[in-house]
């Protein structure tokens, strides 16, 4: 096995669709037994980079190597190596538990020796244990993914990647899944993953935000949420909201103003110094301050901060 | 090309076929529902047509005509009307396929010897039929004049000597001139297309339609053991089939077969491999189950039907479409059938179709595996 089994090695990797940039020249690396994240929102990219890894769509340029191999050179060795998991339930809805997880076997050529363990294991993992016979389409959604899972990594692969996997599923399982997959992670596997929910993306050792296509922030989850913001943010509670917004947004000092829930949160240079000037500034416009201080941002606060900052980027081209 | 993983896409395949009805239940109904169909419904034979008749005479000579024509096998004399309003009406309403008029001074014109003129009127909304309608018609007549004549010098003492020369016909490999003997071993060539091109034009289009492909080619299997994997079972089956369709025809409908069996396998596999190459193909490109059945029912099973010579025989057919048939790989396939069964013609002596399809074989195997990469694009 070549030495970086484990790794996912990514270079200014381009594809196009027309005149469609999907994605935009990304580096990524990943490192043995690490779990990375690639958040960002529906379109922004995110199937399409895990589809070239995979060997499923060929890169416009630029290289990608995962496990070792090459994707545009070498797909079918890449695959032999990895477990993929797409974003839309894949298995066959019309074979049994049993039948699905024998033809990936088949499939992934598990050797006859470790079949019955490697099956034994996989209805282990997915929880399905004594239902074996039933036809896949009638179990719950979980379920299914589950067993996906277990179909994917029938073969050992020392890369995972896994597109959304736990979209549709219910809070409960969505956490079981993360589990599974911090304890394959333990193992040494490298595990790819995809997601839009910001929640899920704090289980991440590391993470990549993309956005259009692009990467605009690559850590880990308390990295980006330190380094990430430009300035710090600040947690106002006062009364009334409306007013407030209006007239924190021009304010001197204050990058930006946006409402989050009952309260404001405000993006200055220098928290510390910023809280009295505030104070004084909307007092003297008439509205109350029930409490002020300095928070530490959210992945949600950093991502909406970065892709603002890309969107004013992309306006100001000519 | 490793066995494990192409018995791993097969086996799924078996699976699906079995445990999806509609597609056993074309495996095992259709052929036999062709075989009846063919063998039952249609008969190209012209016997028993009905005949109205307007006796304008009524003597003894145009009843012995008469008798002449309710004599062959191919007229059934159903009733003599009055005059031609009725007659009219019949071959309207389709009751009478032919009215045969026997004009007033028949026997008085045939006493004198004078010519005599017997009408016939045909309904000839479909040309052939009454084509050979008119045909028989005018053997009968003829039969019944030759006789006339022959007692008519035997009257007079003249030595009769019978007509001088005659057709001895001998009808050789479907001796009973029936038409589903004809028909039938063609059958087999339906069969094989429904079974091959319309089933298989399903398989991959199904994996695109419901998203399956993305994890099926995610996996190390290649193209060629998914193609391979998923044809093999259809293959069997339309073994199967041809072998049960030919077993009907044997001894359900009593069609000669002379030939051997072991040409007939060998040439219904290559057609096999045709179809199912087709309807890979087909579905590769259709992406889309019901694109891919149309696609796959016009361009194998009615070509099969129509042009083939299953049916309609390529000789009588227009030039240009007897040339269009040479690109048809069913053609090559029917003639086959038809000699093995048949006449019996040695594999020796088939050169001319097996060649021919022996080629389209391997040319649409070849684009077949051509056609699949394991891309989303």
């Amino acid at each position: 096995m070549p030495e970086q089994a484990n790794s996912v090695v990514v270079e200014k990797l381009v594809k196009r669709f027309g005149d469609f940039v999907a994605v935009d020249h990304i580096d990524i690396e990943t490192r043995k037994g690490e779990v990375f994240g690639f958040l960002g929102p529906n379109g922004a990219g995110k199937s399409t980079t895990i589809r070239m890894l995979c060997g499923l769509l060929r890169p416009t340029s630029g290289r990608a190597v995962v496990a070792g191999f090459d994707v545009a050179r070498d797909p079918e060795s890449v695959r032999q190596n990895i477990g993929y998991m797409s974003q839309k339930f894949s298995l066959y809805n019309d074979l049994k538990v049993i039948e699905n997880i024998r033809l990936f076997a088949g499939l992934y050529s598990v050797p006859a020796k470790d079949l019955q363990g490697r099956i034994d294991w996989a209805l282990e993992m997915a929880n399905l244990k004594g239902q074996e016979n039933l036809i896949t389409g009638t179990l719950p959604g979980g379920w299914k993914q589950r067993l996906a899972l277990g179909c994917a990594v029938l073969h050992k692969p020392p890369v995972i990647f896994l597109d959304e996997p736990t979209s549709g599923v219910d809070p409960i399982t969505r956490r079981q899944f993360w589990d599974l997959i911090h304890e394959m992670a333990g193992e040494g596997v490298t595990v790819f993953v995809t997601t839009h929910y910001m929640e899920e993306a704090e289980y991440c050792n590391r993470l990549a935000l993309i956005f259009r296509g692009k990467i605009v922030a690559l850590g880990t989850p308390s990295e980006l949420k330190r380094d990430s913001m430009t300035g710090q943010l600040l947690l106002v509670e006062c009364e009334p909201l409306g007013a407030a917004v209006e007239a924190l947004q021009a304010a001197p000092g204050v990058m930006d103003a946006a409402v989050f829930g009952n309260a404001l949160h405000l993006v200055v240079g220098d928290a510390a110094a910023a809280q009295p000037q505030l104070r004084s500034y909307l007092e003297t416009r008439g509205i109350s301050v029930s409490r002020m201080e300095q928070i530490w941002p959210s992945l949600e606060d950093v991502f909406v901060s970065l892709t603002t900052a890309s969107n004013t980027a992309e306006e100001r081209k000519p | 090309m490793s066995l494990t993983r192409l018995l791993a896409v097969a086996r799924k395949e078996i699976i699906q076929i079995i445990r999806d009805r509609r597609s056993l239940g074309i495996v095992i109904v259709m052929p036999v529902t062709l075989m009846l169909l063919f063998g039952y419904g249609v008969n190209l034979d012209l016997k028993g047509m009905p005949v109205y008749v307007v006796d304008q005479e009524g003597s003894q000579q145009s009843q012995d005509l008469l008798k002449h024509f309710q004599n062959s096998e191919y007229f059934h004399l159903v009733r003599v009307v009055s005059g031609y309003p009725q007659l009219t009406r019949a071959l309207d309403d389709g009751r009478a396929k032919m009215g045969v008029v026997i004009p007033w001074d028949f026997s008085e014109r045939l006493r004198d010897g004078r010519p005599v003129q017997v009408q016939a009127l045909v309904d000839a909304s479909d040309d052939n039929t009454a084509n050979v309608l008119i045909g028989y018609a005018q053997a009968v007549v003829q039969g019944y004049s030759g006789e006339r004549q022959i007692n008519w010098l035997g009257r007079r003492g003249l030595s009769v000597q019978p007509v001088a020369i005659s057709v001895q016909t001998r009808t050789w490999y479907n001796e009973d001139l029936e038409s589903s003997a004809f028909i039938i071993p063609g059958v087999l060539a339906l069969v094989m297309s429904v079974i091959g091109a319309f089933l298989t034009s399903l398989t991959i289009a199904r994996e695109w339609e419901r998203g399956t492909m993305e994890q099926l080619i995610s996996t190390p299997v290649s193209a060629m053991e998914i193609m391979l994997g998923k044809l093999a079972p259809y293959f069997v089956l339309g073994i199967f089939d041809t072998v049960v369709g030919a077993l009907i025809a044997i001894y359900w409908f009593q069609v000669p077969f002379r030939g051997s069996f072991a040409t007939l396998m060998f040439a219904s596999a290559m057609f096999m491999i045709v179809v199912l190459s087709l309807g890979f193909f087909i579905s590769v490109l259709a992406k889309s189950q019901f694109a891919a059945s149309q696609i796959a029912l016009l361009i194998t099973f009615l070509p099969a039907f129509l042009l083939s010579g299953f049916l309609f025989s390529i000789e009588q057919m227009p030039i240009a479409l007897q040339w269009i048939t040479r690109i048809l790989p069913a053609r090559y396939y029917v003639s086959v059938l038809k000699k093995i069964f048949l006449k019996g013609t040695p594999a020796s002596m088939l050169y001319a179709d097996l060649v021919p399809l022996a080629v389209f074989t391997f040319v649409l195997a070849l684009l077949a595996t051509r056609s699949f990469h394991k891309r989303l694009e």
